[in-house]
């Protein structure tokens, strides 16, 4: 103490030394792993495929080619003549513009559930773990009985009842994604909530929900931010299932799903391209969230790998 | 004589401890931490409070800051009872009495950088100050507790756990408190850091006319520290005294041989000496001995003292003890 006196005189009017927070560390982590960040790279390129595909695409989704239109199997192959770069639909569409609209649709479910679960489960189950006692024990037996429904039932039920239309979607996956994330946030509360510096605040007089939100939120994120890049692809994979039975969205919307079926029903034909260029994209996603969600769990919980 | 800084009256704390593979509705079983302790603080004093593990040290203090519930008594703080307090007020209560941890690291949130831990106490109780003058404050306190003001960007973890436990004494002391309540607050770290965190509460006492609560199992530490000391057994204060005369003229037994269990830093003198050791183990709190609390372990223990909780008797001095037989020195007449 007195030897860094002097020190501490010189240093007294200097600037601030910048910190090296858990999450600076984390990042660094997740950039030495290479299969995580060729994961980020290949999702950043389908984002950028999502994104940019409208703009470049010489066909419209919509559009139907009358020349190919009675010879798919034939007229409507790939090629860059036609400008058809990943053939044509049984019906004489554009795939490429489909297969853009389709990987729109399927992120975007994937990301909505995922942020709903987010949002949703981890405020829930941190507000469950943290009061603790009755209120814990109302909230999570709610969750228990939401998680009792047979969850693809409700879906089905929803779409059916409703209609099919997008928002209905986000609603039912909505209902049921943020479940496992209230549990698990849960979870880790009740293991923070031991912590003496959740006390120290308590002891100071900070209000409980200011408690939760400096304090229990941050230090849950770093498994929500993992469980959440698992969810994504489930949510897409729900979704494709859904579209798969012919529930989800609804033409002349598409989704990965919609289009797997499509290529799926026509595989005999010869026109195998239908369903390898919606599936190929499927899985590149989906490989690309899982080896990212690896990665950050990696990067954020250097203990456990 | 006016109202001491803090007063506990009969204050006992009790928790409820599951049945195990009880049915969810049959009733909880009952801990009794803290049983019937009275204590009294003077402004600008130390308390040194002293017992082994289990013994209710750390409830006490809890319920003191009030994140523990008390089960019965009073907490007085200059005359007024904070249990009975509404919650508002409870909260607004906390910028005068601050708590410091044993586990420095654990204390602090490893996700806000010093500069913000620091800063908590002050934006929960002054919510109008400035950015500036948040960190101005911060800055002063953190030079004053002997860190580099240039550290408040940086993150816990990047901390000894000395420095780590005046980053905590910092967050402790930035509202001005009157009263800080330290829960071993040197128990996890080396013994030459230890003197360090000691001298400099010491010196903050002195400057800022702190009163302190000092638990500790370490006698030698609180010794050092106190004005007065508390010793606690199974939840309950069975003597308190001045500091020097706890140390020279312990009545309690169980003062007696928690003294006796402290080490003579001279090979000689510590083989000459009679050491009473106590044998067994502390019982349980759940289920504690009729009357005395003691006497399963107690050297001087008679059959009488299984009928009643013995009385607090004061023997001058302002030397409290609670054993109606603590003249009786050594072997017990059975």
């Amino acid at each position: 103490m007195f030897a860094t006196k002097s020190v501490a005189d010189d240093l007294a009017g200097a600037a601030p030394v910048k910190g090296r927070s858990l999450w600076a560390d984390a990042r660094a982590r997740f950039l030495r792993n290479r299969a995580a960040v060729a994961g980020l790279i290949v999702l950043l390129l389908v984002a950028a495929f999502a994104l940019i595909g409208p703009l470049i695409a010489p066909w419209n989704n919509e559009d139907i080619d009358w020349n190919v239109l009675g010879n798919v199997a034939q007229g409507g192959r790939p090629s860059l003549e036609t400008g058809h770069w990943f053939g044509t639909d049984a019906l004489g569409r554009d795939l490429f513009a489909r297969t853009v609209q389709g990987t729109q649709i399927s992120l975007l479910v994937g990301i909505v559930g995922a942020l709903i679960s987010v949002i949703v489960g981890t405020l829930y189950g941190a507000i469950a773990g943290y009061f603790g006692g009755r209120i814990d024990n109302v909230m999570m037996r709610i969750v228990d009985v939401l998680m009792s429904i047979p969850y693809m039932f409700v879906l089905i039920l929803l779409l059916v009842v409703f209609g099919r239309s997008l928002l209905m979607l986000f609603i039912g996956i909505g209902l049921i994604s943020w479940l496992d994330m209230a549990r698990i946030a849960r979870g880790q509360t009740l293991t923070l909530k031991g912590k003496a510096y959740i006390e120290a605040a308590v002891a100071t007089g900070v209000r409980p929900f200011t408690i939760i939100l400096r304090h229990i939120i941050p230090n849950l994120l770093g498994v929500v931010i993992v469980y959440a890049t698992l969810l994504v692809p489930s949510m897409i994979i729900y979704e494709s299932f859904i579209s798969f039975l012919g529930l989800g969205v609804q033409e002349p919307l598409t989704s990965w799903g919609a289009l797997i079926n499509d290529g799926a029903s026509e595989m005999n034909n010869g026109t195998l391209w239908m369903l390898l260029a919606p599936l190929f994209f499927f899985v590149i996603t989906l490989f690309g969230f899982f080896f990212v969600g690896d990665g950050l769990r990696d990067a954020l919980d250097p203990k456990d790998r | 004589m006016s109202a001491p800084l803090l007063e506990t009256r009969d204050l006992s704390v009790t928790f409820k401890v599951a049945r195990q593979g009880g049915w969810p509705w049959s009733p909880p079983r009952e801990l009794q931490a803290v049983k019937q302790a009275s204590l009294r603080l003077e402004p600008g004093r130390t308390l040194g409070l002293v017992g082994e593990s289990g013994s209710g040290k750390s409830s006490l203090a809890r319920a003191i800051v009030g994140t523990v519930p008390v089960s019965d008594g009073r907490v007085l703080w200059r005359g007024e009872d904070i249990v009975s307090m509404d919650t508002a007020a409870q909260r607004a209560h906390g910028r005068h009495v601050q708590m410091v941890f044993q586990d420095p690291l654990d204390a602090l949130n490893p996700r806000m950088t010093v500069g913000q831990i620091v800063a908590e106490p002050l934006r929960t109780h002054f919510p109008d100050l400035s950015k500036e003058q948040v960190r101005a404050k911060v800055g002063q306190m953190m030079e004053r507790v002997g860190l580099l003001p240039a550290l408040i960007n940086r993150y816990p973890h990047e901390f000894s756990g000395g420095q780590c436990q005046r980053i905590g004494i910092a967050r402790a002391l930035i509202t001005d408190p009157e009263l800080v309540v330290c829960d071993e607050p040197v128990s996890a770290l080396d013994v030459s850091v230890q003197a360090q965190v000691v001298n400099l509460l010491q010196e903050l006492q002195r400057e800022m006319g702190l009163a302190l609560l000092f638990i500790a199992h370490d006698l030698s530490v609180v010794r050092h520290i106190s004005h007065r000391i508390a010793v606690m057994y199974l939840g309950r204060i069975v003597e308190v005294a001045t500091a020097s005369e706890l140390i020279a003229n312990p009545r309690h037994p169980y003062t007696k041989a928690l003294i006796a269990s402290v080490p003579i830093p001279s090979p000689k003198a510590e083989r000459a000496r009679h050491r009473p050791v106590l044998e067994g183990e502390l019982p349980s709190p759940m289920s504690p001995p009729s009357g005395c609390v003691f006497r399963t372990r107690c050297p001087i223990a008679r059959a009488d003292c299984a009928d009643a909780t013995p009385a607090v008797m004061n023997i001058g001095n302002d030397h409290l003890v609670s054993c109606p037989y603590h003249s009786s020195t050594e072997a017990s007449p059975l």
